[in-house]
């Protein structure tokens, strides 16, 4: 032991203080790319303001008014609800290609509950809603605790439940006019309430409402943060004392009821209850995630680039629609946005700044 | 003595491979215990199944005499036994407040903490800083960034001042000083003998033999998944305990006994 050399005495005497850098000449690209990595929000925000800009210059106030604007609203409402119930997903480094199925399978439950069985339209819609949580805690179970892999158990989950959707309502629609007679409860989220020329609908103050609450969750309470913890490194947050299972549970579950919510929601918007509508809510809501800059390998991302990205679709297709232009050019206009969407999240995330 | 923490006849196989075959354990209260070995010789596996990351097959586990059963990390954390495990266990993006108060997070008091669920922030970053502090290990200014833009002595700091800042019973730390740097490793080792004054044991598994001979108090050389005997640092050279952890030498026969 005597015989130890002390070679660590000769660092004894070095400098104490903080390294300081030379950080070089920085940029603007570079001061730019940190800013974007602190908040990965900006990046949908920037291209909705332009986009917003663009269409203003080009159509002017037949864009620019109140109405519009709130059109566009209404138009994501759907899918900026099912958005948010995908975000959650998502950043657990899961995906859910059954958001449509529920969303449409809950809001049958909703109008075949109170039409076939004459029960109240609150119970019905109680009942619609523990259909949605269900069918995610089934999604979850799954996932959690056989360690399917998300996309499998999903994408089976979507086939089941739309089959039960189609078998359960025997195909049939219930006529707006019967709901707005019977059970106006179920078009709630349909009452606008009119300000100048804007109109809100309930069904878009609720998904405002319903993106501020999971921001606070996300980042204000212990939930949300295990939530991101479980999307960066499972194992680590095991290791670390999450409960990896039962958060993945819980996120699934309340997927589900945010998609059922979503159902209701639609009853609102289309006046009828039909279960061949809605096709269309998964792809639109992983495409607002993707372009709202939430990574799909987990644990990065904010629910308000949720957001913003649904806007953005709204946006470019109703501005696009005034413009007359043919419909596809929308759809080629979002593809290019998907990519570059990724492209500028992996350029961000190059530097750890 | 009555160990603090004493385990008998662990086993735990994969496969084909027994990772620890009959090994047994004692941590005496208020010491420092090196474990080494060579590598493949169980010591991780050992480690896991004193702190829950791994179910042993058969074998017993007491804490302060008291029989134990961990099913996982978690409930070894609530027994008062904290693991600094080799990968570090921490969320990348999340911040050094976050990962630090991870799984126990502490929340607002009065109604925005029990009704809005509203986690305390600025305590949880103030007793992070604090923590750091301690260690002395920081040159980060800056605690909300995130892990990942951190150096690999800087995480494997954050890493080790959690588990002295949660640890009550045990604190096992598994090659705490290999990524960092001559300083650096000075200050954990600083720190081991800190952590060991307040009365709490710990348990270091190290290659680094300066490092082991320096601070041990005992030393469990660990062989093909048992333990081959325990050594003194006072009574022996770094030599013939690497002799006896490659099996180059056999120990006397009353040290395979103690």
């Amino acid at each position: 032991m005597s015989t130890q050399q002390s070679y660590e005495a000769a660092a004894a005497g070095s400098p104490q203080e903080t390294a300081e850098f030379d950080q070089g000449h920085q940029s603007f690209i570079q001061k730019f790319q940190h800013l974007l990595h602190v908040t990965p929000s900006l990046v949908p925000l920037i291209v909705l303001v332009l986009s917003v800009i663009v269409f203003g210059l080009l159509l002017g106030s037949k864009f620019f008014s109140p109405f519009a604007l709130t059109l566009i609203l209404q138009q994501v409402g759907i899918v900026g609800i099912v958005a948010c119930a995908q975000s959650l997903v998502i950043l657990t480094a899961g995906i859910d290609l059954s958001v449509g199925a529920i969303m449409v399978l809950s809001s049958v439950v909703m109008g075949q509950f109170t039409f076939r069985y004459g029960l109240p339209p609150e119970i019905a819609v109680v009942c619609g809603l523990i259909c949605g949580t269900f069918c995610g805690f089934i999604n979850g179970w799954l996932v959690a605790r056989m360690k399917l892999p998300p996309f499998i158990v999903t994408l089976g989950m979507w086939q089941i439940v739309l089959a039960t959707n189609f078998l359960y309502s025997a195909n049939e629609t219930i006529r707006s006019q019967t709901i707005a007679a019977e059970a106006p409860l179920l078009q709630l989220f349909g009452e606008k309430i009119k300000l100048g020329g804007a109109v809100f609908t309930y069904g878009v103050i609720f998904m405002v409402l319903l993106v501020i609450l999971l921001a606070y969750v996300l980042r204000h309470t212990a939930w949300g943060r295990h939530v991101y913890a479980v999307g960066d490194d499972p194992d680590a947050a095991e290791l670390s004392g999450v409960k990896v299972n039962r958060v993945l549970i819980s996120v699934y579950m309340l997927s589900g009821l945010i998609c059922a919510f979503a159902g209701w929601a639609m009853i609102g918007r289309i006046g009828s209850v039909s279960p061949t509508s809605g096709q269309l809510a998964n792809i639109e809501s992983i495409t607002a995630v993707v372009i709202g800059g939430i990574s799909l390998f987990g644990g990065r991302g904010s629910i308000l680039g949720t957001f913003f990205g649904a806007l953005i679709v709204g946006v470019f297709t109703l501005g696009l629609r005034l413009l007359g232009a043919d419909a596809q050019w929308t759809y080629l206009l979002i593809g290019l946005l998907i990519i570059a969407a990724v492209a500028v999240d992996q350029w961000i995330r190059k530097v750890s700044v | 003595m009555e160990p603090i923490l004493k385990a008998r006849g662990l086993v735990k196989r994969y496969g084909r491979v027994t990772a620890l075959d009959h090994c047994d354990f004692d941590l005496m209260p208020g010491e420092i215990l090196a474990v080494i070995g060579d590598n493949g010789a169980g010591k991780s596996s050992l480690i896991k199944a004193i702190s829950g990351a791994v179910i042993p097959d058969e074998g017993e586990v007491w804490l302060e005499g008291r029989k134990v059963q961990f099913t996982s990390p978690i409930d070894a954390r609530e027994e008062g036994i904290e693991t600094v495990y080799q990968t570090l266990a921490m969320s990348p993006a999340l911040s050094i407040a976050d990962n630090m108060f991870m799984g126990r997070e502490l929340r607002k008091p009065g109604w925005r903490g029990n009704l809005l669920r509203q986690l305390d922030r600025a305590r949880m970053e103030e007793i992070a800083r604090e923590k750091l502090n301690e260690l002395g290990l920081m040159t980060i200014q800056n605690i909300n960034q995130a892990v990942e833009t951190l150096s690999g002595g800087q995480r494997q700091g954050v890493a080790v001042a959690r588990a002295a800042a949660f640890g009550s019973k045990v604190i096992i730390l598994d090659e705490p000083t290999a990524a960092l740097g001559v300083k650096e490793s000075r200050r954990v080792l600083e720190l081991i003998q800190d952590v060991k004054s307040r009365g709490i044991p710990i348990i270091l598994i190290s290659h680094n033999m300066p490092h082991v001979f320096e601070v041990a108090d005992r030393i469990h050389v660990h062989r093909l998944g048992k333990r081959l005997c325990v050594i003194d640092p006072k009574a022996h050279s770094m030599s013939d305990a690497v002799a006896y952890m490659t099996g180059a030498a056999e120990p006397a026969a009353e040290l395979a006994e103690a």
